[in-house]
C-alpha cells in the first residue's frame, strides 16, 4: 500500500456547508482497497453524511483496528485524527480516548473479523459501557487481507470463493449489540447508500453507543455464488424495515411520506429522525420485539435493514460517571492536584 | 533450661491467625501502639491467594535502630491458629516466647521446653464477658493486643489514643475497645509473673516525622497528586488496592464542590488488554492515564505496549510483582517482571522502568512517571512489588511543591500551527529524538495525522520503505538515551573505605541491603554500593560496574534479571556481576545477604551464587 495524495484544488463554486466546507474537505487519500469494495462506498457515505451533517472535520476522532475495514479512515476525513490500533482492541482506545475529551465526535470503524473474532469481547463490552460513539462494521463474512478465510459473522452454509463451506453459525452483530446495550442499533447494505447515509447521520447525531452493521460485499473473496455475502445475494434477501429522514436542529422537517406511516424521533441534541415504515408491526423501540423479528428474519435467509433499535433515554459513559463538562484532558493543575497542604494533612493521617 | 531471650526495641513477633478472623486490625493495632512509643517497626502480611478459614500470619520486626528490612527468624509467636501450631512453634528462636490461648489444656508434648510458654485464658475471658459470637470473635484479638502490652511495656494510653483516633464518632466502640484491651492487660498482671517476657518496648524517639504508608495507596496519591484522570484497571492481585485508593482519593479530593461533578474517570475494564487500550486511548487524546496491574496484567498488555512504543502514545503502567501466571503466588513478592517490561512487546522495544524502594518513592515515581511518559511520549513502568505495595512501611512523608507544574511534552498548539511552524508528526525537530505531537480537535485544517504502529515515515504518512523504518528506529534509539538523563539516578552508598567489592540492588531489597551492608562493613567487609532507580541506565551504572573488580548484584528472582539487563544494555563483562538471587515469594533478608556475601568474600570464588530460599 502506497499513498496517493488527492489535489488539494477545489473548484470554487463547489458547494459549502453551513460551517465553511466543501464536500471535498471530508476525503482522505485515495483507497487502495480493491476495485468495487464495498468499503468505499461506505467510506463515500461517511463524507456525504458528514458533510451534510455539518461536522467540522478535525472534531472528530476516528479509530480503527487491523484489516482491510480498519484500512478505511486513512480513505475519508483527512483533516481528523486517526488511529490504527491492534487488532480486535479499537473499543477500548476509543473508550479511552472518549473518557479524555467528551467534546469530540468519536467515530470507530471495524470489520466482521476485528470485531466479531478476535474483538467480540471488547465490541460487547463498549456497547455494554454505553461509550458515545458510531461503531461502523464493515460486514463482509471473510478475512480480505489474509486472503479469504471465514470470519465468525459468516453464515452457516456459505460457501467460500475456493468451495469450503463454513460449518459454524454466524455471529449477528447488530442482535448481540441490541442485548449488550447499545441504544441506537441499524443495520445497512452498502450498496444502499440512500439508506446508509441518513442512519449514518442519525448514529452520529445519537449520544451514546451508536452501532452500523453494515453488510459491504468483498469483490475479491466472497462476491461469487454460494456467498450470503454477494453483491447479488444482499440485493435479493434485503429486507429493508424503514427509511430514515435526518433533520438537523436549523432545518424544517419536511414530510414526504403518507400520513401514519411514519415515526418523530427528536434527539437530545435537536436532531429529528423522521421514520418511514416498511413493515408495518415493526417497532423499534421494543427491544425483544425486535431481537424477534431479527431472528425470524435471519431464519428466513433474509437480512433486516434500517434502523433496528433505538432506546433514546439511555445515559452515556460520562453521564454514569458523572464527569465535569470540560475534557478531562484540557484540566490542569489547579483543577487536579489537591496541594502541599492537603498532602501534609495525609502525612498526618498516617502517623 | 535454654536462656530467656533478651532484647529491648529488637525483636520479631510474629502472629498466627486464621483469615477472615478480623486479626488483621489487632495486629496493626499492635504495630501501630510500638511507633508511637517512638520504637521503629516493619509489619509484613503473610498472607494465602484466599479469603476466609485459611491460615495467615502478620510479622512484626521491632527495631530500634530502624531497620526495615525482614530480619528472618521469630523471637515470639502468637499462636492462634491451631492448624499451623507445629509450624509456628518450630520457626521459634531458642530462648523465645509463645503466647497462646490457654483456655483449653494441651498435653506437654505440644510444647517445646526451649521456650517460654505464655498461657492466656482469651477465649475463657471472652466467653465470660460477651454474649455475641461475632464480639467474643474480634474482642479475642484485642485482648492478645493488651497481653503484649503488659507483657512488653507498650504504654495502654498510646492504644487508648489510637482507638480513639481509630473509632471518631463511635465513642461505643471506643469503650468496647478499650474494655477488652484493659481485660488482656488486667489477667496478665493480675496472674503472671512480672518478669515472665524478656522482649521489651522502652519509648524511644527513633521515629521522627516519619510516615506508616501502603506503597499501593502511595502509588494512587502520586497518581492524584501528579494529575492522572483516567484509570483503567482489571482487578488483580496485589495490585487492586492501587486503583481502588484511586478512586477513594478522587471522590475526596477531586469532586468540584460547586457541581459535585468528577475531575477524573476510572473504569474497571473486563480484562487487562481493555484497561491497557483504555490508557492508551486517553493519552493519545492528551489525558494523563494511568492502569495499574501484576505480572500476568503484564503479558496480556504487551501487543499495546509496543504499540505505545512505536506510536509514542503517554501510559503509565504501575506493576506490583508477584510470582507468575495462573495461580502464580500471587499473594508472595517478586522482583521477576524486569526483562518482561523491560523489553515487553514484539518488534524492537525498550520500555522506561522506574524502582521505588517505599511508598515514599511509590508516591514520588508515580507523579515523575506521568511527567515522564508525556515528555516522552512512551509507557513508563512503576516496578513496585507486593513487599511494597500490600504491607505498610515507615517511610520519609509525601512531599510536594505549591506551584510544581506538570511537564506535558512537546505538543504543539493550535496557535503554532496557525502561523505555520512546521508539523512532522515523527520528526526530530530539537535533537533530542523526541518528536512534537497535536491532540485531536486542535486546528480546523493543520496538525492532522494517522496514528499507526511503524509503516510510516516522519510526517505520519503511510510507508513501507526501509530507509523511513530505519530513520524511525534511530530516532527512537536516541529518544531512549535522552531518558538516561531524565529518570531518577541511582543512589550511591559508598563504603567510607577503599574496596574492590561493589552492590548492586533496586527497589524493596533496599531496607534489607541497608542493613546487610552495615553489618558487613563491621564486620572488615566493606562494599560500595549503588541502588538502581531507574531504567534506561545512566553512564554512572557502567562506571561504577568498572569502578570494582566484582560486584554483587541482589535481587529477588530466579534468573538475576536485573543482572542480565545490566550485562545486555552495559557490555559489561558479565564474570565482574555475581549474582545473588532469593525468590521463596517472602521478602529478602539482611541476613539472607550477608550469609551470601560473606561465603563469597571468605570462598574467593566467583561463580554466580543462587539460593532459593532463606
Amino acid at each position: 500500500m502506497t499513498h496517493i495524495a488527492k489535489p488539494r484544488l477545489h473548484h470554487p463554486s463547489l458547494t459549502r456547508n453551513a460551517v465553511g466546507f466543501t464536500r471535498r474537505d471530508y476525503e482522505g487519500p485515495v483507497s487502495t482497497l480493491c476495485a468495487g469494495c464495498g468499503h468505499d462506498s461506505i467510506s463515500a457515505a461517511i463524507v456525504q453524511a458528514c458533510f451534510e451533517q455539518d461536522i467540522e472535520p478535525h472534531r472528530v476522532a476516528k479509530l480503527s483496528g487491523i484489516g482491510c475495514s480498519s484500512k478505511t479512515p486513512t480513505y475519508f476525513l483527512g483533516a481528523s485524527h486517526g488511529f490504527n490500533t491492534v487488532h480486535g482492541r479499537m473499543p477500548s482506545v476509543l473508550t479511552g480516548a472518549a473518557l479524555a475529551n467528551r467534546e469530540l465526535i468519536y467515530l470507530g470503524v471495524s470489520g466482521d473479523g476485528d470485531s466479531a473474532s478476535i474483538g467480540l469481547g471488547q465490541f460487547a463490552h463498549i456497547m455494554r459501557r454505553g461509550v458515545n460513539m458510531t461503531y461502523i462494521v464493515m460486514n463482509n463474512g471473510v478475512y480480505g487481507l489474509t486472503k479469504g478465510q471465514f470470519s465468525a459473522t459468516a453464515d452457516r452454509g456459505s460457501v467460500a470463493k475456493r468451495g469450503a463451506v463454513n460449518v459454524e453459525s454466524g455471529i449477528d452483530l447488530a442482535s448481540l449489540a441490541i442485548l449488550m446495550g447499545a441504544s441506537f442499533v441499524a443495520r445497512s447494505f452498502s450498496g444502499d447508500k440512500a439508506q446508509l447515509v441518513p442512519l449514518i447521520k442519525a448514529a452520529i447525531s445519537h449520544p451514546g453507543p451508536a452501532i452500523l452493521d453494515v453488510v459491504s460485499p468483498c469483490v475479491a473473496f466472497n462476491n461469487h455464488k454460494g456467498s450470503t455475502r454477494s453483491y447479488d445475494h444482499v440485493r435479493e434477501h434485503n429486507a429493508a424495515l424503514n427509511r430514515l429522514d435526518v433533520f438537523s436542529p436549523a432545518e424544517p422537517v419536511s414530510v414526504d411520506y403518507a400520513p401514519g406511516t411514519e415515526v418523530r424521533i427528536e434527539q437530545p441534541n435537536g436532531t429529528v429522525l423522521l421514520l418511514h415504515k416498511l413493515a408495518e408491526d415493526y417497532d423499534p423501540s421494543d427491544k425483544a420485539g425486535a431481537l424477534a423479528h431479527i431472528q425470524a428474519r435471519e431464519t428466513a435467509g433474509m437480512v433486516t435493514t434500517g434502523l433496528l433499535y433505538l432506546d433514546p433515554g439511555r445515559r452515556d459513559l460520562h453521564g454514569r460517571l458523572n464527569t465535569v463538562a470540560a475534557p478531562l484532558a484540557r484540566l490542569d493543575e489547579t483543577a487536579l492536584c489537591p496541594g502541599a497542604a492537603a498532602l501534609a494533612a495525609i502525612n498526618d493521617a498516617l502517623r | 533450661m535454654t536462656q530467656k531471650l533478651n532484647a529491648i526495641n529488637d525483636f520479631v513477633v510474629k502472629f498466627a491467625n486464621v483469615n477472615g478472623s478480623g486479626s488483621a486490625s489487632a495486629n496493626e493495632l499492635f504495630a501501630r501502639a510500638i511507633l508511637r512509643m517512638g520504637v521503629p517497626v516493619s509489619p509484613r502480611n503473610i498472607f494465602p491467594s484466599n479469603i476466609q478459614g485459611l491460615p495467615t500470619w502478620y510479622e512484626v520486626r521491632v527495631s530500634g535502630a530502624g531497620h526495615l528490612g525482614r530480619r528472618g527468624g521469630v523471637d515470639m509467636v502468637v499462636a492462634m491458629n491451631p492448624e499451623t501450631w507445629k509450624q509456628d512453634l518450630a520457626e521459634l528462636t531458642p530462648g523465645g516466647y509463645l503466647l497462646h490461648d490457654s483456655t483449653r489444656p494441651l498435653p506437654e508434648s505440644a510444647f517445646r521446653k526451649d521456650v517460654t510458654t505464655i498461657g492466656v485464658p482469651l477465649t475463657a475471658i471472652c466467653n465470660a464477658t460477651y454474649s455475641d459470637p461475632r464480639q467474643r470473635q474480634l474482642f479475642k484479638n484485642i485482648l492478645y493486643v493488651g497481653a503484649l502490652a503488659q507483657l512488653m511495656g507498650i504504654e495502654p494510653a498510646v492504644i487508648e489514643t489510637l482507638f480513639a483516633r481509630q473509632y471518631k464518632g463511635k465513642e461505643p466502640l471506643i469503650a468496647s475497645n478499650v474494655k477488652a484491651m484493659r481485660l488482656g492487660r488486667d489477667w496478665v498482671r493480675d496472674n503472671l509473673p512480672a518478669d515472665i517476657c524478656g522482649l521489651r518496648i522502652a519509648r524511644a524517639d527513633a521515629v521522627g516525622d516519619m510516615i506508616f504508608a501502603e506503597g499501593n495507596a502511595a502509588a494512587a496519591l502520586g497518581a492524584v497528586w501528579g494529575g492522572a484522570t483516567v484509570c483503567a484497571w482489571y482487578p488483580i492481585t496485589p495490585s487492586s488496592s492501587v486503583a481502588e485508593a484511586f478512586e477513594g482519593y478522587c471522590k475526596r479530593y477531586r469532586t468540584d464542590a460547586a457541581t459535585g461533578k468528577a475531575r477524573y474517570a476510572i473504569v474497571q475494564a473486563e480484562d487487562e488488554l481493555a484497561s491497557i487500550g483504555m490508557v492508551i486511548g486517553a493519552g493519545w487524546n492528551g489525558a494523563r492515564a494511568f492502569t495499574a496491574t501484576s505480572g500476568p496484567g503484564i503479558s496480556l498488555m504487551t501487543e499495546f505496549i509496543g504499540l505505545a512504543y512505536f506510536a509514542e502514545i503517554p501510559s503509565v503502567i504501575v506493576n506490583v510483582q508477584r510470582g507468575g501466571p495462573s495461580t502464580g503466588m500471587p499473594t508472595r513478592t517478586q522482583q521477576s517482571d524486569l526483562l518482561s517490561c523491560a523489553y515487553a512487546s514484539n518488534g524492537d522495544t525498550k520500555h522506561v522502568l522506574l524502582f521505588p524502594e517505599d511508598p515514599r518513592e511509590c508516591f514520588d515515581f508515580t507523579a515523575a512517571a506521568l511527567d515522564l511518559a508525556e515528555r516522552l511520549q512512551t509507557p513508563v513502568f512503576v516496578m513496585s512489588d507486593l513487599d511494597i505495595g500490600m504491607n505498610r512501611r515507615l517511610c520519609r512523608p509525601f512531599a510536594w511543591e505549591d506551584g510544581r507544574r506538570y511537564d506535558r511534552g512537546k505538543v504543539m498548539t493550535a496557535e503554532e500551527l496557525e502561523v505555520g511552524k512546521t508539523f512532522g508528526r515523527y520528526l526530530d525537530v530539537d535533537g533530542d529524538g523526541i518528536p512534537w505531537r497535536t491532540l485531536p480537535g486542535t486546528h480546523p485544517s493543520r496538525g492532522a495525522f494517522f496514528t499507526r504502529g511503524t509503516t510510516k515515515n516522519a510526517f505520519a504518512r503511510y510507508s513501507e520503505e526501509g530507509a523511513d523504518y530505519v530513520a524511525n528506529m534511530e530516532r527512537l534509539q536516541k529518544k531512549f538515551a535522552t531518558a538516561r538523563a531524565l529518570v531518577p539516578p541511582p543512589e550511591l552508598s559508598p563504603a567510607g573505605r577503599p574496596t574492590a567489592w561493589g552492590a548492586i540492588s533496586y527497589g524493596s531489597t533496599a531496607p534489607a541491603m541497608a542493613e546487610a551492608l552495615a553489618t558487613l562493613v563491621a564486620d572488615g567487609h566493606p562494599l560500595d554500593a549503588l541502588r538502581l532507580r531507574a531504567f534506561p541506565f545512566p553512564d554512572s551504572v557502567r562506571d561504577f560496574i568498572l569502578a570494582h573488580d566484582k560486584v554483587f548484584v541482589v535481587e529477588q528472582n530466579r534468573d538475576g534479571q536485573m543482572r542480565s539487563l545490566l550485562v545486555n544494555e552495559l557490555d559489561v563483562d558479565p564474570a565482574r556481576l555475581i549474582a545473588v538471587l532469593h525468590y521463596d515469594g517472602t521478602p529478602i533478608t539482611a541476613r539472607f545477604i550477608i550469609a551470601a556475601i560473606r561465603d563469597r568474600l571468605a570462598a574467593g570464588v566467583v561463580t554466580p551464587l543462587e539460593r532459593a530460599v532463606s
